[in-house]
C-alpha cells in the first residue's frame, strides 16, 4: 500500500502523485482530503484529495515547507508511510445555478474537483484561476473543460491579465446575479474575497488550511472561529461560510511552528 | 510481619528532566521476591480488580521464583499485563482492598505485576495460546485498551479479528496519551506484539465511518463489530483568548510529543513543538500531570499548574502529583483561569484568572468551586495546554445514524455491551466518557463474551 504509482511536476514545485491507496479512495468525495506521513516519524501533511478511482487517489501539491519538499522527493514506485482519509465533509454539491469558482496558486488544484462536480450537476460555472506567473498557472485546460467561462490572472502580468483575482470577480459580480461563489486558495486571498461578496450579499464558501495533526477531531490544532464559535476544520470543515470565517486569527494561527520549519527547511 | 513496601528505584528527578526514559526503574528480582513475602495470600485484593486477575495466585508464583509462570497467571485474564503494572490506579483498587494496607502500606501489586511483565519479556519467549480458529469476522474499531483486550479475547475464543486504527501506529491512548516516562514504548509495542501473534491482524490508517463504512464493514463479511473509539475530544474552556498561538489541547501537546515524538525534532522527527516558559497547565488529572512533566522535559524553566479545586479534589494519582512537585512543577490551587490575553501578532502573554473557594458538594460528592468576586489576578504565560478532560469521540456516532447516543455524546450498551444496532457492541471511553485503562480493559472482555454469544445465538 500507498505506493506511489504517478508522480509528474505540472509546474514549478507543484506536483501531482497517483498514489495506491484504497481505504482513502473507496468513500472518497470532492472537497475530503487525506492525511500523508512521507517517511517513518515523519509529520503529518493534510492535502486535498484531487480525484479518487478503485484503490487510486491523486494528490497535487505544491512545496510549501519541510514536509512537502520531504514528499516531492519521493519517486514512481516508492511507498509512502501512510495515507489516511478521506476526511472531512464532502463539499456542498447542489444545483446552485451561477457559480463563480475562485482559485489561487494550488488552490486551483483544490478547487478543480468541485467545478467538475458542480457543473455535472448543472451549474453555470464562471472560474478564475490566478497565480504569481505563467508558469505557475496550473490545470487551465482541465478547468476550462467543465467551465462556461474562464479568467486568468497573473501577478506580473506574463499571462492573461495582470493582478489579482478579485479584480474579474468584482466585474462578474458587477455584471450579472451570482448564486455562489467558492473561494480556494492563500488565506489572504480568501479573506478579501469574503470581504467583496459581503458587499454583494452572495454566499461564499472556502476551504480552509490550518495546521491539522490527527485530523481526525481528536487534537483541536486546526481549530477556527466560525460565526463566533470554535469548529474544528478537520472533522467540521474544510469548507465553511466565507462571511463567518475569522480569517486574521487563522493567519496567526498558521504561522505557529513558521520558524522552527524556518529553521530545518533552510538547514536541507 | 512487615508493614513497609520495599521502595522501588526511580530515576532522581534531577536527572529525569532532561529525558524520557521511564521514571520508575522496577524491582530486581530479589526486591519482588522479598516485597512478594509480605503478601498473606487472602485474596481480598481481586475484589478490586475490573479484570479478576488471580492477585494472590501470581505473587505465590513470585515468592517461588516461578517468575514466568506468574506472567502466565496474569495473561489468563490479562493480556496487557505490563501496561496496567504501570498505569492502573492501583490505590483505588487492587491495593486498597490489602489489609496490610490498614496498619502499614500495602503490598505493592502494580509494581509485581510489571515486574513479571518485564521479566518475560526479557527472559522467556512468549508464549501464545493455542487457538482453534473458527473462522468468524468480526471488526473492531480502535486498538485502545478496549479495543485491544477485546480482539485478545475473542482471538482466543477462535474468532478472526481484524482491528481497525485510525492512527498510523496502534495502541490509542496508550501511544499517543500516556508519556514514554510513564509507560515506555517497546511495552506497549511488546504487549501489541502478543496480541498480534495471537492471529489478530490491526490495520492502520483506516477512520471508520469515513475511510469505511457500517455498511462496508458488512459488505466485507464482518459478522459482528466493536466500537471502542474512546474520548478523544478535547474539552476547552470557552474562555475569551482560547485560540491565541501557543494554546495547545492536551491532546495536541502530548500527541505532538508521544506519539509524533515532538521531543525529537529536528533531528529524528519530522513534527514540531513549540514549549516557551512560563508554562501554564490548566485541569487536575493525569492527562494534567503528564502535560507539566512533558513541558518539563522539552526544557520549560518554569512550569505552574492551575486547578480550580484544592489538592484533595484532583483526580490525578497520588503518584503523579507526587512525581509532578519532585520534577519542580508549581501547584495553584483554587484558581481558575477566565481569559487568555495575547500579543499584536496573536501569540499568548498572559492568563487572567479568579480566586476560588470551594462551596457545598456537587453531584459527584466534590465540593464546587466558586469564584471569589474582584479576586482577578495575572499569570505571565508563552505556553498554555488546556487538560480539563475529554469527550467521547463524535465520528462513530455521527456516521452510524440508528447508533443510540445519550446526551452526553456516549454510546448506549445493554449488559452484553450490545448498541441499539444488532451486531454492533461498544465499550471502553466512548460508552463511560473518560475513565481509566483498566475499566476499558474490562468493558472489552466483557464485549468479547457479549460478541461470543451473540454470534452463537444467531448462527444459520
Amino acid at each position: 500500500m500507498y505506493e506511489i504509482l504517478i508522480k509528474q511536476e505540472i509546474a514549478p514545485k507543484i506536483f501531482r502523485f497517483v498514489i495506491n491507496a484504497p481505504y482513502a479512495a473507496r468513500n472518497a468525495k470532492s472537497g475530503q482530503f487525506v492525511i500523508i506521513i512521507p517517511r517513518k516519524n515523519g509529520e503529518r501533511i493534510p492535502l486535498t484529495i484531487f480525484d479518487a478511482n478503485d484503490n487510486e487517489i491523486t494528490i497535487v501539491f505544491q512545496v510549501a515547507g519541510f514536509s512537502t519538499n520531504i514528499l516531492s522527493l519521493f519517486n514512481v514506485g516508492d511507498k509512502l508511510e501512510a495515507v489516511l482519509g478521506p476526511l472531512g465533509m464532502p463539499a456542498e454539491i447542489e444545483s446552485f445555478g451561477k457559480v463563480v469558482c475562485v482559485g489561487g496558486g494550488v488552490g486551483a488544484a483544490v478547487l478543480y474537483p468541485e467545478i467538475k462536480a458542480l457543473k455535472q450537476k448543472g451549474n453555470t460555472i464562471y472560474s478564475i484561476i490566478g497565480a504569481r506567473e505563467k508558469s505557475l498557472v496550473i490545470l487551465e485546460n482541465e478547468i476550462k473543460e467543465f467551465s462556461d467561462k474562464i479568467f486568468i490572472t497573473t501577478d506580473d502580468g506574463s499571462y492573461g491579465e495582470k493582478g489579482l483575482v478579485i479584480e474579474p470577480l468584482k466585474r462578474i459580480l458587477d455584471s450579472e446575479n451570482i448564486d455562489r461563489v467558492i473561494a480556494i486558495g492563500p488565506v489572504i486571498m480568501m479573506k478579501a474575497i469574503a470581504e467583496l461578496t459581503k458587499k454583494y450579499n452572495i454566499t461564499t464558501i472556502v476551504s480552509l488550511n490550518p495546521i491539522m495533526v490527527d485530523a481526525t477531531g481528536m487534537c483541536g490544532a486546526c481549530r477556527v472561529e466560525v460565526g463566533g464559535e470554535t469548529k474544528f476544520a478537520c472533522v467540521d470543515g474544510p469548507e465553511f461560510d466565507a462571511h463567518l470565517v475569522n480569517f486574521d486569527e487563522l493567519i496567526h494561527r498558521n504561522n505557529q511552528f513558521k520558524d522552527l520549519e524556518r529553521k530545518v527547511f533552510n538547514g536541507t | 510481619m512487615e508493614l513497609k513496601r520495599v521502595k522501588i528505584k526511580e530515576q532522581e528527578p534531577f536527572e529525569r528532566i532532561k529525558n524520557f526514559r521511564e521514571v520508575c526503574l522496577g524491582y530486581t528480582e530479589e526486591e519482588a521476591v522479598l516485597e512478594a513475602s509480605r503478601c498473606l495470600e487472602c485474596g481480598n485484593c481481586v475484589a478490586g480488580c475490573p479484570v479478576q486477575v488471580d492477585i494472590p495466585g501470581f505473587i505465590h508464583l513470585i515468592k517461588e521464583k516461578k517468575f514466568i509462570e506468574a506472567a502466565h497467571k496474569i495473561k489468563e485474564t490479562n493480556s496487557l499485563p505490563g501496561i496496567c503494572g504501570r498505569v492502573c490506579p492501583q490505590e483505588t483498587q487492587c491495593e486498597m482492598f490489602c489489609p496490610i494496607g490498614k496498619q502499614g502500606e500495602a503490598i505493592a501489586i502494580g509494581k509485581l505485576e510489571r515486574f513479571v511483565a518485564d521479566y518475560e519479556k526479557e527472559k522467556a519467549k512468549t508464549e501464545i495460546p493455542v487457538i482453534k480458529p473458527n473462522n468468524i469476522k468480526i471488526a473492531i474499531v480502535g486498538s485502545g485498551p478496549a479495543g485491544l483486550t477485546c480482539a485478545a479475547e475473542l482471538a482466543k475464543k477462535g474468532y478472526s479479528v481484524t482491528i481497525f486504527e485510525s492512527l498510523h501506529l496502534p495502541g490509542g491512548v496508550l501511544r499517543y496519551g500516556i508519556p514514554e516516562f510513564r509507560l515506555p514504548r517497546e511495552v506497549v509495542e511488546a504487549e501489541i506484539n502478543y496480541i498480534k501473534q495471537m492471529g489478530v491482524k490491526i490495520i492502520t490508517n483506516v477512520l471508520i465511518g469515513k475511510s469505511l463504512t457500517l455498511q462496508d464493514l458488512w459488505n466485507d463479511g464482518f459478522k459482528s463489530i466493536f466500537i471502542a473509539t474512546g474520548a478523544g475530544l478535547p474539552s476547552f474552556m470557552n474562555i475569551p483568548g482560547e485560540n491565541l498561538n501557543g494554546i495547545y489541547s492536551a491532546n495536541e501537546f502530548l500527541t505532538r510529543n508521544n506519539l509524533m515524538l515532538s521531543y525529537k525534532f529536528p533531528s529524528e522527527s519530522d513534527t514540531p513543538i513549540k514549549v516557551t516558559s512560563p508554562v501554564i497547565v490548566v485541569g487536575g488529572g493525569n492527562v494534567a500531570m503528564d502535560a507539566t512533566r512533558v513541558a518539563k522535559r522539552l526544557g520549560a524553566e518554569k512550569v505552574i499548574l492551575i486547578y480550580r479545586r484544592t489538592e484533595k479534589e484532583m483526580p490525578a494519582r497520588d503518584e503523579e502529583i507526587l512525581h509532578a512537585k519532585e520534577e519542580g512543577i508549581e501547584f495553584y490551587f483554587l484558581t481558575l483561569p477566565v481569559e487568555f490575553i495575547g500579543d499584536e501578532n496573536g501569540w499568548v502573554e498572559k492568563t487572567k484568572c479568579i480566586k476560588m473557594k470551594l462551596g457545598e458538594a456537587d453531584a459527584s460528592g466534590r465540593r464546587m468551586p466558586v469564584p471569589i468576586p474582584n479576586s482577578e489576578f495575572i499569570i505571565e504565560t508563552r505556553t498554555a495546554i488546556v487538560a480539563i478532560g475529554q469527550k467521547p469521540n463524535p465520528l462513530i456516532p455521527k456516521s452510524f445514524p440508528d447508533l443510540k447516543i445519550s446526551e452526553k455524546g456516549t454510546i448506549i450498551v445493554d449488559e452484553n455491551m450490545m448498541t441499539s444496532i444488532s451486531g454492533v457492541f461498544a465499550g471502553g471511553d466512548i460508552v463511560t466518557g473518560a475513565a481509566t485503562v483498566i475499566l476499558a480493559m474490562e468493558m472489552g472482555r466483557k464485549a468479547a463474551d457479549g460478541i461470543d454469544r451473540w454470534i452463537k445465538s444467531h448462527k444459520e
